[in-house]
């Protein structure tokens, strides 16, 4: 059989600018979610710090370190964008391939986000590093925020496009004010 | 009439007629200036009605804006503004709005007060819903809704900040100064075009200068606080739990592409601050309701901020020191004052204008126009020649909010008036003219004080500068309706006049909520901001008690009415629901195939081939795929829970009802969940990949279910156990692989070839494909040798479009949603069409999996007798007994000789199919007693859709009961 081809999961969607926002694709190397096993919350921290050099980080919180980043990402579980080997320490399952990951960025972004996230994305509030599972329309997501006009977005794989069209929809809303 | 010549105009039509207009101005402005009164017809009786106010309390200048499928029906001409091009329709009248035909109701006014209908279209009942009820409709109402689906943008928002000041009058204002110059995150939200309220709108000073000038710098100084948002055209419509406020924003300026008609907001709110000013109150008189008759307050207004001039000679009457105001703006600006007409008796006025103490207007003259009142005082009557009445009955504060969480109003004696009940909604507090202080002086202090304490509470640091300002509150002597002949409106949207409400009283109607009900005062989308005080003094002094003791109805959210597109703006079209999508979607629908929603899932139906004209031909061939060849299909929507841990096997034991720590690694095995009750929940396999480490599967609809339900399972039920969940579903990308010719396909496709010895029935593991690691499970939904495939989802559509094309090499290929449910069929094998959450193992034949040696969810109730009464409706297969003769998913059983009627019901058909393997109309159902019923032939009513066959019970394995193939 023929080699098999890898597609992103927004290979047909991204990039797309509207106004003055832009929309972009990352696609991570690899995203493992790590969780805990009873009591070895302090012990899984211990073995990232040397294994990628940075440890978990608290609820709402994402850290990054060189390449790697550690996102808090819900009830007792984090997500890493490295290989780790977390054995009898924490159940790591690959999620790689489950997760659209969108950059969102440009002036306005509040603007255009506050039309589809319910909780509070002011920066006094979630500063550069917070992170929170929330809504983005109907869907579940996972919202970072990176810089002071910049976020990023996960969303299940499957829901790519409905994440794509819900974005345009509320960016040239904004824009056409 | 205009004061000024304005700089810039526009031209927009009204009724078709050419009107000229300011942009931006009110559209009720530019029919004032233009001499039109007459703008609407009344709800009931159809009287001819004119612009009353010049607010969003406005009830008779309703319209209908644009035409088609744009219309907007009950746009208040008050909040409308002025564009070119505009075009403004009036409503409820025909054929048009000076020839009524439907002003025969007004003339048949004594016989259609309050109650009337319910009385008088009694009898015969019938009739009531096929022709009373439609004509009275007809009659009776508002503007119309085009009924064609909405093509206009809409919006929702989400806005967050310390304090929401709500207004932007001189309390608000000053609050929003105060509370932003501390430094708190501050939105302050007016529904006018322009912030300022009565600042704009009255002849006074502030801080030394004009009010509007002072409104200009406060304005200039808030824009530039970054910490301050102004939002103007945006009412708060709603008061909510945990300090949040629903608020409608009308986006300004023309209509574009994309661009929102209206925004829908929900604002979060440390603290809110109340300015929501006051509105002015009628009087209820005989014949209030000409137009020209207006509200005082508005008559200044739209003098003041808008330059027009309702009418030529106008009568002031009032019960209050400010109605006077009205008179002295006017003369200052040189228009005619026919007379000031002041109910009280003790008044002195210095005027050079007929002013009438102890006065009452007792009647009205002019359908089309107001042209004369007759007035009542110590001197006699008067006949005074008018075209425009300024009515005060007082001013009611704006508590509607304070009431949206069953907070209840306090009447105070010296405004005649409620005012909020401090601490009504958590977080908020009240203050200026809605609070019932009535100076702007005293507005000014009570906003910078209450904004300096809520700053406090935030631990901020505020300043109190307040601006001197008139510090006259108004005194004022109640007047609520003047005796006479003629009807004396209360509520000029609902047409309810005095005697309405007496004649609620007199029938027992006593409460304020019956008589709201009984008369229809306060309803409608007015909602009764000018009426509810006068009527409820109405109602106090008919049924003989005080208004306090009479009480109020509740205010309820929303505030202004609010478009349903506004609330469900975003949700049109693809808008409705995510759309989740497999790898295989495009291969899918390059191939044809017509999908099919499962949950938010799209899964393809059949794979038409050419020749192909009914879907029954390509299922039938796909089927055959299977059963011959090899077929391949996408299964990536059944949920994947990874499950990890040291107590992984106790937590599958404990929400299964068989046991799987018993399964060895590298198989898998089907499982059963029940729900506490005993009844069944969901089905799948799992898979057991490591000591520790486990995969489950749920069916497609219940793998959101399942995870959240093992989520409390561990979180509540068993917090004991150590194992984690993680839902995998969309890392891996699945198909089933399956037929006699599967295991030569996956061959074609692994790089290390696998046998039955190396992967028998059961199995679980990883193969490498095209060095790709991927999971293997042989499993089989279909009878048939078969397997699922997993990989990375990343490779999901390349090895679906090399699994189809290599199976098309071998006779087979892609299979759909119709083809896997005849498979399944066939096998007997459940879907949620079995176990759609009223039936048990018992029910489903499988009881016998409930292991005793262990506890699980819903074993102990799944014992209940009631639940294994062996004469239960049990799972059935059913056949045809003619070859053509149909069967009907949802149909009844019946006993041959028994009527179809309800009470003889033996069962239910849940799934059907043609099988093109037995050649014959096949089924899935629930029959009483069914297990001891195999060979037993029943009929099967379908009442719905009229279809009657004869069918035979049996076994609902119809196919290879023995398993040989799936095994082979």
């Amino acid at each position: 059989m023929a080699n098999l081809i890898a597609l992103t999961p927004c290979h047909a969607l991204l990039p797309v600018t509207i106004g003055r926002i832009s929309v972009t694709e990352i696609t991570p190397a690899q995203l493992m979610s790590i969780a805990p096993f009873a009591g070895k919350q302090k012990a899984v921290t211990a073995q990232l710090k040397v294994q990628v050099g940075i440890g978990l980080p608290a609820a709402n919180r994402c850290v990054s370190k060189d390449n790697v980043t550690v996102w808090w990402f819900g009830h007792g579980v984090w997500l890493v964008n490295a290989d780790v080997a977390l054995n009898g320490l924490a159940a790591v399952t690959d999620q790689t391939d489950a997760w659209a990951v969108i950059a969102i960025a440009g002036g306005g972004i509040e603007d255009v986000l506050a039309r589809l996230v319910p909780i509070d994305l002011r920066a006094s509030h979630f500063g550069v590093g917070s992170t929170a599972r929330t809504m983005l329309g109907h869907m579940n997501v996972a919202i970072t925020r990176k810089d002071a006009r910049a976020f990023e977005i996960m969303v299940m794989r499957s829901m790519a496009g409905t994440l794509v069209h819900d974005l345009e929809a509320a960016t040239r809303g904004v824009a056409a004010r | 009439m205009r004061l000024r010549r304005p700089e810039n105009t526009v031209t927009f039509t009204f009724d078709g007629r050419p009107v000229e207009g300011v942009p931006g101005e009110p559209v009720a402005a530019a029919l004032i200036a233009n001499g039109i009164k007459l703008v609407a017809r009344s709800f009931k009786y159809h009287r001819p009605r004119g612009v009353m106010s010049a607010g969003s309390e406005e009830q008779n200048a309703l319209v209908t804006v644009r035409r088609g499928v744009q219309s907007e029906p009950n746009i208040r001409a008050t909040m409308l503004e002025v564009a070119e091009g505009l075009e403004v329709f009036s409503q409820n009248a025909w054929p048009s709005l000076h020839y009524d035909m439907m002003g025969v109701n007004d003339i048949l006014a004594p016989f259609l007060g309050a109650g009337f209908y319910y009385k008088t279209f009694m009898w015969p009942r019938a009739f009531w819903e096929k022709l009373y009820e439609p004509i009275i409709r007809r009659a009776a109402g508002l503007g119309e809704l085009n009924g064609e689906t909405n093509l206009d943008t809409y919006e929702k928002a989400f806005a967050f900040c310390d304090v929401l000041v709500i207004g932007a009058g001189p309390t608000g204002l000053m609050a929003a100064l105060t509370a932003g110059r501390a430094g708190a995150d501050v939105i302050i939200a007016d529904e006018d075009s322009a912030m300022g309220g009565r600042l704009l709108r009255e002849v006074e000073e502030v801080d030394g200068k004009p009010g509007a000038a002072w409104v200009a710098d406060a304005l200039v100084e808030l824009e530039a606080m970054p910490n301050v948002r102004l939002m103007t055209r945006t009412t708060v419509t709603g008061a909510y739990d945990q300090g949040t406020f629903g608020a409608l924003e009308r986006v300004a300026g023309p209509r574009a592409p994309d661009k929102p008609l209206e925004c829908f907001w929900r604002i979060v709110a440390k603290r809110a601050i109340l300015c929501a000013g006051a509105l002015e109150r009628p009087i209820a008189f005989p014949n209030n309701d000409r137009p020209g008759i207006m509200m005082a307050g508005a008559v200044r207004a739209y003098v003041n901020r808008w330059g027009v001039v309702p009418g030529k000679a106008v009568t002031v009457f009032g019960n209050n020191d400010d109605a006077h105001r009205t008179a002295r703006d006017l003369a200052a600006v040189g228009v005619k004052i026919a007379a000031l007409i002041d109910s009280r008796e003790e008044v002195e006025v210095n005027a050079d204008y007929p002013v009438f103490t102890g006065g009452q207007v007792v009647g009205t003259r002019g359908r089309h126009g107001l042209k004369s009142i007759t007035v009542v005082h110590s001197g006699g009557h008067h006949e005074i020649i008018t075209d425009c009445l300024a009515v005060s009955g007082g001013w009611n504060p704006s508590v509607h909010l304070t009431c949206h969480m069953n907070g209840r109003p306090i009447w105070r004696e010296d405004i005649a008036s409620f005012v909020p009940t401090p601490g009504s909604i958590p977080g908020l507090v009240a203050a200026g003219a809605c609070n019932g202080v009535f100076s702007t002086a005293g507005c000014l202090e009570e906003g910078a004080n209450v904004a300096a304490d809520v700053a406090r509470g935030l631990g901020l640091k505020p300043k109190v500068t307040v601006p001197p300002a008139d510090a006259s509150a108004f005194a004022m002597k109640p007047l609520w309706a003047v005796p006479g002949k003629g009807r004396k409106w209360v509520d000029f949207q609902n047409d309810v006049h005095v005697k309405d409400i007496q004649q609620a009283a007199q029938e027992n109607f006593r409460s304020v909520e019956h008589m709201k009900r009984y008369t229809t005062q306060g309803m409608a989308p007015d909602q009764g901001k000018s009426s509810n005080v006068v009527a409820l003094a109405v109602l106090a002094d008919a049924t003989g008690r005080g208004i306090p003791e009479t009480g109020t109805t509740t205010f309820r959210p929303p505030y202004v009415p609010v478009p349903i597109a506004a609330m469900g703006a975003g949700s049109q079209g693809k808008g409705f629901a995510p759309e989740r999508l497999t790898t295989s979607h495009k291969a899918s629908l390059a191939a044809g195939a017509p999908m099919i929603e499962a949950g938010l899932w799209y899964r393809p139906s059949y794979f038409p081939m050419p020749g192909e004209t009914h879907w029954q031909q390509s299922c039938d061939r796909e089927v055959g795929y299977v059963r011959n060849a090899v077929g391949v299909c996408d299964v990536s929507t059944l949920g994947k829970i990874d499950i990890q841990g040291p107590d992984a096997a106790a937590l599958l034991d404990f929400v299964y009802v068989n046991t799987f720590s018993t399964l060895k690694i590298g198989r898998v095995r089907y499982g059963l969940m029940l729900r506490e009750d005993g009844h069944v929940m969901d089905d799948g396999t799992t898979a057991r990949l490591g000591p520790d480490h486990f995969v489950m599967t749920t069916t497609t609809a219940a793998a959101g279910l399942v995870m959240r339900y093992l989520e409390f399972v561990l979180q509540v039920l068993r917090p004991d156990l150590d194992a984690k969940i993680m839902s995998v579903t969309e890392q891996w990308a699945q198909f089933a692989v399956a037929g006699p010719q599967a295991r030569l396909l996956l061959n074609s496709a692994f790089d290390q070839e696998i046998t039955d010895d190396t992967w028998p029935f059961m199995a679980c593991g990883t193969v490498d494909v095209s060095g790709v690691q991927a999971r293997l499970f042989r499993i089989s939904f279909s009878g048939e040798h078969a397997y699922e495939i997993a990989v990375p989802a990343r490779y999901g559509e390349s090895l679906f479009r090399q699994l189809t094309a290599q199976a098309a090499v071998l006779g087979g290929g892609p299979y759909g949603m119709e083809a896997l449910n005849v498979l399944r069929i066939e096998k007997g094998f459940i879907t949620h069409a079995e176990i759609h959450g009223r039936t048990t193992a018992f029910d489903i034949g499988m009881d016998r999996m409930i292991s005793r040696k262990k506890d699980c969810i819903g074993q102990a109730a799944a014992a209940r007798p009631g639940l294994m009464d062996e004469t239960r409706e049990q799972l059935v297969g059913l056949r045809a007994v003619g070859s053509k003769d149909e069967l009907m998913a949802g149909a009844h059983l019946f006993e041959e000789d028994a009527v179809a009627s309800r009470v003889n019901s033996q069962g239910y058909m849940t799934s059907v199919c043609y099988s093109p393997t037995l050649q014959g109309n096949i089924g899935l159902g629930f029959l009483h007693s069914g297990r001891a019923r195999h060979g037993e032939v029943i009929r099967m009513v379908d009442h719905l859709r009229g279809v009657e066959t004869r069918a035979e019970v049996c076994d609902p394995v119809f196919f290879d009961p023995n398993g040989g193939r799936a095994r082979g």
